[in-house]
């Protein structure tokens, strides 16, 4: 498939996975191949703390929104902007009732705990509320792109259930309204689609199938392919003989341990990944494994290419 | 007895708390196994365990009755899988002055969106099941698996949910109208119920408003109960253990976890690394040397498998020495990366050994 094509087809990709597969990375790695394909991105974070600014090389990004890598032409190539962003759950519902006759009550109410009696008496109106922003910075058309670092699984099965959640509770008043809004967003497939990540390991690839089950015939949102990160590349000639390479012998110890270690690792991750092909029939993409103390921008690029390759590929 | 080992034999709680996807689960029943096998009668209450580890400790279902584990150990083991709402239900049973105030509560909305879907609730009940069995005598040791969380500290939180909630003016209108120095906060807070009506809807705001009324009379057994929640938490028998793994993005969560708990006077006394590469003596500039000279001969492959691997576990090393400056007073303990994902009592004993080693 045409990369191009491929980031025209929706304007809000959610990227979603358990805790510890790297979704973060993931984000920032679509980001940066959409940016590589001249869109513009806009990069939301919902977790409340900033992860991604430092892979681009930019400062740690607050709650306000932040250039993350300029418009630049690279190797005869334009790349578009990537800005980000991070709305919080408490923010974007303080934000809302501030917007709907509440701002004079609003410190009050949050000092008396009367934000709270409304968010329990209303589950999943923070996540609604949150949604109801990456809506409306769809619909101002914010950026060619939105990519959203959703909340680690299986609270993004809750995210996205959360406006049919309200829907269903508040049946009146100004809330059931967003949340009939934010669900057509969320069931159109050509505003918004699903990528799941995960890692080529079992318990992370069984939760993924469960999630992605669970979430087509809950939330009716369409699945885009699904991200396997931390890939470790193939390696030809792992099994060859270290008995003549110029080594001390404590060196070739380990080149041995090493080849060992890694073929092993090397065919758990085929299993697994030949399970998940079989289990779920969706398009895989595969980005690799980052060695080395950090991922910053030129880990990022590289990933970026391979997510390109892989969309190539479908 | 000192390390993990001596930790195992001295508390009598011990909270496993960190982010998801790092091997919590199996850390917290692994703990309580090498409990078991220093002859204590150990229990662990796991939150939504992988269903294999699950169906290996026989607690596929929902239960709130601890199951004995049969094994090897000369002592005893047990686990539960947390049923968060029944949980919640029993606490409300026990403060409910008679059947009819309980049954007018457990049938409210509102209190079903509190007992299930509650951000909190789930660590709520985790620590109140966790109470339970400590005081129940039949345990040496609780150990409890906190819930992935956004919010580090929900379960130090937990216990003061229901109380917040029994604090904010809704509660005291409608329990105790025109009640003379909260006159003037109730016409606000009379206003603010109508305009929230507006938003949300009239249904949402009475069911709330039946909630507080059918409350009345609980508050004060609530709040007792989690201020001695709250003391079992912070004492000197009780004991964190973080659990992370030397990845980029666990560790910053973790070192973010442990700030938070020492800023609530509560000090982890562990942090247990799990996925630990091999530790290999080539260093990575020279694994990188011999990446490059022993390219294309017979040895190539192997020197890029040691290049990309001591590159990887030097980044680690760093990022743990970084999680140990946050918590200088506690023991590190590295848990091998295993060639398999830990779904049965084997595979449980293999990281029991490893914790205590």
């Amino acid at each position: 498939m045409d990369p191009g094509h491929f980031f025209a087809s929706s304007r809000v990709l959610v990227v979603a996975g358990k805790g510890g597969v790297g979704k973060t990375v993931t984000a920032a790695t679509i980001a940066a191949a959409a940016s590589r394909c001249g869109l513009s991105v806009l990069l939301v974070e919902v977790a409340g703390r900033s992860a991604a600014a430092p892979m681009f090389g930019a400062s740690t990004q607050g709650y306000e929104e932040a250039v993350l890598v300029h418009e630049a032409e690279r190797n005869g190539i334009r790349h578009g902007e990537i800005r980000g962003k991070s709305i919080t759950p408490d923010d974007a519902l303080t934000e809302w009732l501030s917007s709907h006759g509440f701002n004079r009550l609003l410190k009050r109410m949050a000092k008396s705990g009367i934000l709270e009696v409304v968010a329990t008496a209303t589950p999943g109106i923070k996540d609604l509320l949150v949604l109801g922003r990456i809506k409306a910075l769809e619909s101002e058309g914010a950026a060619d792109l939105i990519v959203v670092d959703a909340p680690a699984a299986g609270h993004a099965l809750g995210f996205l259930r959360s406006p049919t959640g309200v829907r269903d509770a508040a049946r009146t008043g100004t809330i059931h309204r967003q949340a009939v809004e934010v669900l057509e967003l969320i069931s159109d497939p050509e505003r918004l689609q699903l990528i799941l990540v995960t890692i080529p390991e079992e318990t992370p690839i069984n939760e993924l199938i469960e999630t992605s089950y669970a979430v087509e015939d809950e939330v009716g949102v369409k699945l885009g392919p699904v991200v396997v990160n931390g890939v470790l590349p193939e390696i030809d000639g792992l099994e060859g003989s270290t008995t003549r390479a110029q080594t001390s012998t404590h060196e070739r110890a380990d080149l041995n341990e090493a080849a060992a270690f890694r073929a092993s690792r090397t065919a758990l991750q085929d299993k697994q990944l030949e399970r998940l092909g079989t289990e779920l029939p969706l398009p895989q993409i595969q980005i690799s494994q980052v060695f080395g103390t950090q991922i910053g921008p030129a880990e990022i690029d590289v990933l970026a290419g391979e997510f390109i390759a892989g969309i190539e590929a479908l | 007895m000192t390390g993990y080992q001596g930790l195992i034999e001295n508390r009598r709680v011990i909270i496993c708390c960190g982010t998801g996807g790092v091997g919590k689960t199996t850390t917290s029943a692994a703990t309580a196994m090498a409990a078991a096998n220093a002859g204590k009668r150990a229990v662990v209450v796991t939150i939504d365990p992988a269903k294999r580890l699950a169906d290996a400790l026989g607690i596929a279902a929902l239960d709130n009755t601890p199951r004995v584990i049969n094994g090897p150990w000369s002592g005893s083991l047990s686990a539960l899988m947390l049923d968060t709402k029944s949980t919640f239900d029993e606490v409300v049973r026990s403060h409910a002055h008679d059947d009819a105030q309980a049954e007018r509560i457990i049938g409210n909305r509102f209190y079903r969106n509190v007992s299930g879907t509650l951000s909190g609730t789930q660590d709520y009940m985790a620590v109140e099941k966790l109470n339970e069995l400590h005081d129940s005598g039949d345990y040496d040791l609780v150990v409890v698996d906190t819930p992935p969380t956004r919010d580090a500290l929900a379960f130090l939180e937990a216990p003061k949910l229901l109380s917040r909630l029994l604090d904010n003016p809704i509660y005291r209108i409608v329990t105790s109208p025109g009640r003379g120095p909260f006159k003037v906060i109730n016409t606000a807070a009379q206003q603010v119920l109508r305009q929230l009506a507006r938003v949300v809807g009239a249904t949402v705001v009475d069911e709330a408003v039946a909630f507080f009324q059918a409350f009345e009379g609980m508050e004060d057994g609530f709040r007792d109960r989690a201020n001695a929640t709250l003391e079992l938490l912070g004492d000197d028998r009780t004991a964190f253990v973080l659990v992370a793994s030397p990845r980029a993005d666990t560790i910053d969560e973790a070192r973010y976890f442990l700030g938070r708990l020492h800023a609530a006077d509560l000090d982890a006394s562990a942090v247990v690394v799990n996925r630990m590469l091999p530790q290999l003596s080539t260093t990575p500039d020279r694994a990188a040397q011999l990446a490059t000279s022993l390219a294309g001969s017979a040895a190539g492959g192997a020197a890029q498998a040691l290049a990309d691997l001591t590159a990887t576990s030097a980044g680690d090393d760093l990022r743990i020495t970084k999680l140990q400056d946050a918590a200088p007073d506690a023991l590190t303990v590295r848990v091998p990366m295993l060639h398999n994902d830990v779904h049965d009592i084997d595979g449980l004993a293999e990281i029991a050994r490893l914790l205590t080693k």
